[in-house]
């Protein structure tokens, strides 16, 4: 197979990328790959996306408007610093988390394929004391099965909506969200599937 | 091995207890047995869950006290987690076992390198870091390990495929231990752990894959290269480093945050896995059915090496191991079974082979020790 790029050297860099079930594949020689910046190596695991953020070498990645002050970031419960974050991967406390919000954010969605917010379990006790305290709730994150549920219903007008104004990109977008929130809904049954005592809001 | 069963007292504080005799590791692991769902392809599945508890900094950052408060103060919940009905787990403080047996629960898939090291990646700690073990005996499904990256990971190894029935397990574990402890949680990032990789669900699915037609019609690239393309990771018998000794293949997902532990599996599991498994199948019946018998050659060959030889070494043994393995699955040889090789691959590495032996033995002499082993079983 001759290479797509040039068409006189052959080709042996083979890339196929499926992204959203639509197939991509790019059969290139290696001189253009690398003018085209194609990495040669099978695509980039987990480790080696934090890899290169942590070193700083990844186009978008540690680098940008907020960079420098990332840098400087202690976290006030552990006084882990960011900088050690980056030279080990490993964060010191829970509360690394909410110090380190902004510059993890974006590596965290480029090494969970794009996810930037949990969706699945929630520890029940968690739930419980959100309930109690004061300030935003995981309910109000999440939103409980009955908001859920009539977003469900929002979001498929809105889809059918999209496709009668062959609005195709939006209604993807739309498809994807009905599925998240579908499966937040069934797996919400399974963890309040046995309510724990003195909570009459499990029911 | 510093060892104490649960049952007899579990609010006992933690502390040496050395007159224990040793647990039978060898009675029975249920994922040797070579049992369940696509057993002739699939070795076992396994799921396990990072967790790290409220008020305790992540282990980094712990002190040894930390670490020692954390396993008084987790133990009795620990040891509690087993399915209704069963034994307490068995507890196992880590950090006061010989380095022997701790290579031997590695080798059982009991720890990880690094618990048995005691040493976090980033090179903090040592082998006197304390830290424990609770494993569920003599079944081996559900294994606790205490204070390692994570303050717990919590697995549980089913044989054949079987995920779903192991996410339901150790599902059922976690909410154990949860309704007494508090787990770091944010509703953003879901479970919250040390390394920023298993955050969200912080659920990984693994299923252990015998591929030797693959390997051998020179097709196992072509699947690795189709399983890294799909965010999956290729992983070793043993794991992250480790290669592929056997056959083995590991599948695992490195996704953790943005799906849900149900779409995570179902992409495993009813996804890409039985692909792999028809794949390997084929090529199983096109190297059986060639004109030369070049399957059958091997297979034999491999069990009259293995019943007669005097010196084995480890990748020696495991090579031959897996190809005895494809012969019991094809019908090639029945004067042997899946639990007997099984239990052969995990005798041949070098702590169950001095275990088995009662000594410790150079390399040299491991080599004889394995093939007198594997010569008493097959020959």
């Amino acid at each position: 197979m001759l290479c797509q790029h040039c068409q006189e050297r052959e080709a042996t860099i083979h890339e196929v990328v499926i992204k959203n079930g639509v197939k991509d594949e790019r059969h290139l020689c290696e001189p253009c790959a690398a003018e085209l910046n194609l990495d040669p190596s099978p695509q980039a695991s987990v480790q080696q996306v934090i890899g290169q953020f942590l070193s700083g070498s990844s186009a978008g990645g540690a680098g940008g408007a907020g960079a420098t002050p990332a840098q400087a970031l202690a976290c006030p419960d552990c006084g882990r610093t960011f900088l050690k974050f980056k030279q080990t991967g490993l964060l010191g406390c829970a509360t690394c988390y909410k110090a380190f919000e902004r510059p993890i954010s974006p590596m965290l969605e480029r090494a969970h394929e794009g996810g930037g917010h949990h969706v699945g379990k929630i520890p029940r006790r968690a739930l419980a004391a959100s309930r109690l305290a004061k300030g935003q709730t995981i309910e109000e994150l999440l939103g409980d099965a009955e908001e859920r549920a009539s977003r469900l219903a929002q979001l498929r007008k809105q889809l059918a909506d999209a496709v009668r104004n062959e609005e195709y990109e939006r209604a993807a977008q739309l498809r994807d969200l009905i599925e998240k929130t579908t499966v937040l809904l069934s797996s919400d049954e399974i963890d309040t599937a046995e309510p724990s005592k003195g909570d009459p809001s499990d029911q | 091995m510093t060892t104490t069963p649960e049952s007899d007292n579990p609010n006992e504080p933690h502390g040496r207890s050395s007159d224990q005799t040793p647990p039978p590791f060898e009675a029975g692991a249920e994922w040797l047995t070579g049992r369940g769902r696509d057993a002739d392809v699939v070795m076992s599945s396994r799921v396990r869950l990072a967790r790290n508890l409220v008020g305790f900094p992540f282990a980094p950052t712990a002190t040894d006290d930390d670490r020692r408060h954390l396993l008084g103060a987790a133990r009795p919940h620990v040891s509690a987690a087993n399915d209704d009905g069963k034994a307490a787990l068995t507890w196992v403080d880590v950090h006061e076992m010989p380095a022997i047996d701790r290579e031997l629960l590695v080798e059982r898939h009991l720890i990880s390198r690094q618990h048995a090291r005691g040493k976090l990646s980033s090179g903090v700690g040592g082998v006197d870091t304390p830290r424990a073990l609770a494993v569920s005996l003599p079944d081996e499904k559900l294994a606790i390990m205490v204070n390692e990256e994570d303050h717990l990971r919590i697995q549980r190894i089913h044989a054949g495929l079987d995920l779903s029935a192991a996410l339901a397990a150790v599902d059922a574990a976690d909410d154990r231990i949860e309704a007494s402890l508090d787990y770091a949680f944010n509703p953003r990032f879901g479970y919250l752990t040390c390394c920023p990789t298993n955050v969200g669900t912080g659920a990984r699915f693994s299923v252990m894959l015998h591929l030797p037609a693959l390997r051998l019609t020179g097709e196992i690239e072509k699947v690795k290269r189709a399983a890294e393309g799909m965010s999956l990771a290729v992983r070793g018998f043993y794991g992250e480093g480790s290669d592929a000794s056997g056959d083995f293949y590991q599948l695992s997902n490195q996704t953790t945050l943005g799906k849900s532990e149900r779409v995570l599996l179902a992409e495993l599991e009813a996804d890409i896995v039985p692909k792999v498994i028809d794949y390997e199948r084929m090529a199983r019946r096109k190297l059986l059915s060639r004109k030369t018998p070049i399957l059958q050659d091997q297979v034999h060959r491999a069990m009259g090496v293995l019943a007669h030889a005097r010196l084995l070494s480890t990748e020696e043994s495991m090579k031959l191991l897996s190809l005895l393995r494809l012969g019991v699955v094809s019908e090639l040889i029945d004067s042997t079974d899946l639990l007997t090789v099984h239990h052969l691959m995990l005798l041949t590495q070098p702590a169950h082979l001095q275990r088995a032996v009662g000594e410790e033995l150079d390399q040299d002499q491991r080599r004889s020790a394995r093939a007198d082993l594997i010569r008493a079983k097959l020959g």
